[in-house]
Order: C-alpha cells, then structure tokens, then sequence
C-alpha cells in the first residue's frame, strides 16, 4: 500500500499513482527542500516502482512519461545537491583512504550501538535499515549491463554471494527478514516506509538514483565499494550490540555473516570492479570519488539524526513501533 | 555462507573435494598484497596449528595475514590502520 503523504510532492505523486489527480508542478518541485521528508519520499515512490510497485498502483505507471519526467526534476535537484555537498577528492584512492582507516574512538551509529544501545533502539535500527535490506543488492544489480570483463565478473561474483549463492535461505534479504522476526518485526515489505525519516530515505534513494542511471555507473560503483568497506567493522560492532542485548540468533548471525563476507567483498570490489571499470574507462575516476564522498555524506546526516534523537531520550521514528513479542530464548 | 568446522569430505588423492583446478593440475593463483588479506578462490579448507580444519565455501576467500582477526583464520578487516 501507498505510504502516507508528507507534503504537496508526495501528496501530488500518491494522488496520481491512484489515478486520481494530476502531478507537482515544475515550481512545487522546484519549491520543496531537497533533503526533506516531502521530496525525498516523492522520489522514493517513484523509484518503488522499478523494484517491487505498491499493491494498489497500476505496473505499468513504471514507465509513464510524465511521472518520469517529475521524477528527473526531483533527480536533477537531487543530484546536484549531493555534488555540491559531497566533499571533493583528488583521486578514487584520496576519496576512500578516510573509510579504510578504523578510528580507535569512533563516535558512530554501530559504536553507540554496541556500547549502549538498548532493544528498543535496535529494533528502530532495523524497522529504518529495512528499507534496504529488504531489497539488499538490488540497486547494485542495475549496474551489471554496463560493466564489462573484470569488473563485471566481480560485481556478478559479489552480487551471487549477496543473493545467497544460489540458495534462497542464505540470500541477504532473507537473513534480514529473520533478524526482523528475532526483534520482533514486521518483514513486510515496505512495511516501515511510513516510519522512516528524511534522513533514511536519503541513503535509499542516492542508490536507485545511482543504480538507475547507466552515466552514474562510476558513481554506483565507488558508493558500492564504500557500503563493502565499512560494513565488515561495522557489523563486528551490530553483531556485538546484539548478542549484547539477547536479540537472537538469527539478528547475531545477519552480521556475523557481514563481518566476514565483506571483508572479502571489500577486496573484490577495490581490486577488480573499481579497477578494471578504471581500466577500461579511466575518465570515469572522479565520478567514482564522488559515489564514495556522496555515500559517506549521507550516512554521516543519517547517523546524526539517530544519535541525536537517541541521545535525547526520543524515538528516531516518524511512527512508534508497536510492542510486540521479541525473541525469546 | 557460513564455514562448517566439520571434517571435510576429501579425494583419495588428498585434494579438495569440488576444486576442479587442482583436480585438472591447473595452478590456482592465489593473491598478495603488502597489507590486508591472502585471496584464494573457493571453496577452501584450512588446516590449523591444532590439526582442526575450517572450510569457507564463498566464490573467494580472505585469509587473514595480518594474525589480529577475531576471526581467524578469516580477515575481519582488523589489519587496518588506526588514528
Ligand atoms: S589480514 Fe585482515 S584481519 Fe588480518
Ligand atoms: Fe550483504
Ligand atoms: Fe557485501
């Protein structure tokens, strides 16, 4: 089902993915914060629909001119937002040198987490994550037809193994939906769309945006790289937090599983994807800088919204989670 | 995919069970780097100090080189850098 509007663009978008009304106009679009609860989940519905739709809109409103025309004007505003607010590197290898070090004091989402995260924080965690994970690898398969030789074997490589390497209960997503049903979850999917903020649905729609568009392969490829390289110490810490705080086997292995895959999916992806797309189209180097500095930014606005809210005692979620039964063990 | 701590299955010639390079003589190439993890094509299976063996069955594997991984003899990424 369609999510609840947040402002005129996403009232404007639902009304006409029901076929009751007209879309934003150029000035409404051009009106709306750019990272802001009413644009971004605008975009977000309209980049739905190339995944998995909403049960009560017409498939084929996936390919309507006109809603992809306001979905490129919400793009271009988007993009050029996240140009001006990346920070800017030299070199792909200047862009990732600051992911590939560990802080010894690190200030982070997973390090509160760990630390001192408590269930109900966790489970907020994973209702917002959701949005993701639920479709974990999916943005990145777009990416498949327009690489070639090394990079594209090694994305095709890490990409089998995300998918669970020809097994459905070892897919990702899967291992996902059981640490939801640990925490006591709803696995729906899209089931916590309404309850995701601004922030949350900044980091989803920068991936279909770049997963989307074959001239932002570079740009996909370095926030891929950046997703594999700080996942694994990461996860260490999520594993931690939630052995920690007894939410379940299933909600332990999502990460334990992460800890190592990635560090594996980390070197293949710096080696071969980000190295031979370079060699086969070395112009495409600063957009892969810019894929990284892009994705390293909005986790960083996502992770200050969390530890903010957190730290102020409050919920992260524009709706509470309802209190249901958590793993019992 | 996780990593069995059971006893694997082997060749009577000693190979690996499922490694069709070795079972063609076919070097497998395996891959350095100054820091981080050895890579080898999978699956793998590695014998430690006490004799036990662990396997990975992922399309490569990253033997930790560095000896700091909390999840040896996998890479955990601990042989980064710290600041
Ligand atoms: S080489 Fe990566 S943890 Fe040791
Ligand atoms: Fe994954
Ligand atoms: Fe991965």
């Amino acid at each position: 089902m369609l999510p609840a509007p947040r402002g005129p663009l996403s009232r404007a978008v639902t009304t006409y993915l029901r076929g009751a009304g007209p879309l934003p106009s150029e000035a409404e679009v051009a009106a709306a914060p750019v990272y802001g609860e009413d644009l971004q989940l605008a975009l977000y519905l309209c980049y739905e629909l190339h995944y998995r739709g909403f049960a009560d809109v017409a498939p084929a409103l996936e390919w309507d001119p006109d809603l992809l025309r306001t979905r490129a004007a919400m793009e271009r505003r988007f993009l050029a937002a996240l140009r001006e607010d990346a920070p800017r590197h030299d070199s792909v290898d200047g862009a990732l040198a600051g992911i590939l070090v560990e802080p010894v004091d690190g200030t982070g989402v997973s390090h509160f987490l760990r630390d001192k995260g408590e269930l109900w924080q966790l489970r907020e965690y994973a209702a917002l994550r959701s949005l993701y994970h639920l479709k974990e690898a999916d943005p990145h398969a777009w990416v498949l037809p327009r690489l070639r030789g090394r990079a594209k074997a090694a994305m095709a490589a890490v990409e089998f193994d995300e998918y669970g390497g020809g097994r459905a209960d070892r897919v990702h997503a899967r291992l996902w939906a059981d640490l939801m049903t640990d925490l006591g979850l709803d696995t729906t999917y899209g089931r916590y769309v309404d309850a995701a903020c601004a922030e949350l649905l900044v980091t989803v729609n920068l991936m279909s945006l770049f997963g989307l568009h074959r001239t932002l392969r570079g740009a996909l490829v370095g926030h891929f790289a950046t997703v594999e390289i700080t996942s694994s110490p990461g996860s260490r810490r999520l594993a931690e937090a939630m052995r920690r705080t007894g939410a379940g086997p299933a909600a332990e292995h999502f990460y334990d599983e992460h800890v190592e895959a990635d560090a594996v999916h980390e070197q293949v992806v710096r080696k071969d994807v980000i190295g031979g797309l370079l060699e086969d189209e070395p112009e495409l180097a600063p957009d892969v800088a810019f894929g990284v500095a892009a994705t390293v930014f909005t986790e960083d606005r996502l992770g200050d919204r969390l530890l903010a809210d957190w730290g102020g005692g409050r919920s992260a979620l524009r709706a509470p989670l309802s209190q249901a039964a958590t793993h019992v063990s | 995919m996780p990593n069995s701590p059971s006893e694997p299955a082997r060749h009577p010639s000693g190979a690996p069970s499922g490694a069709p390079e070795a079972a063609s003589g076919e070097a497998r190439r395996v891959v350095v780097r100054r820091k981080g993890p050895m890579l080898v094509e999978g699956p793998v299976e590695v014998e430690l100090e006490d004799g036990s063996v662990v396997s990975s069955d992922r399309f490569q594997v990253a033997l930790c080189t560095c000896r700091r991984s909390r999840r040896y003899p996998w890479c955990d990424t601990s042989h980064r850098d710290r600041a």
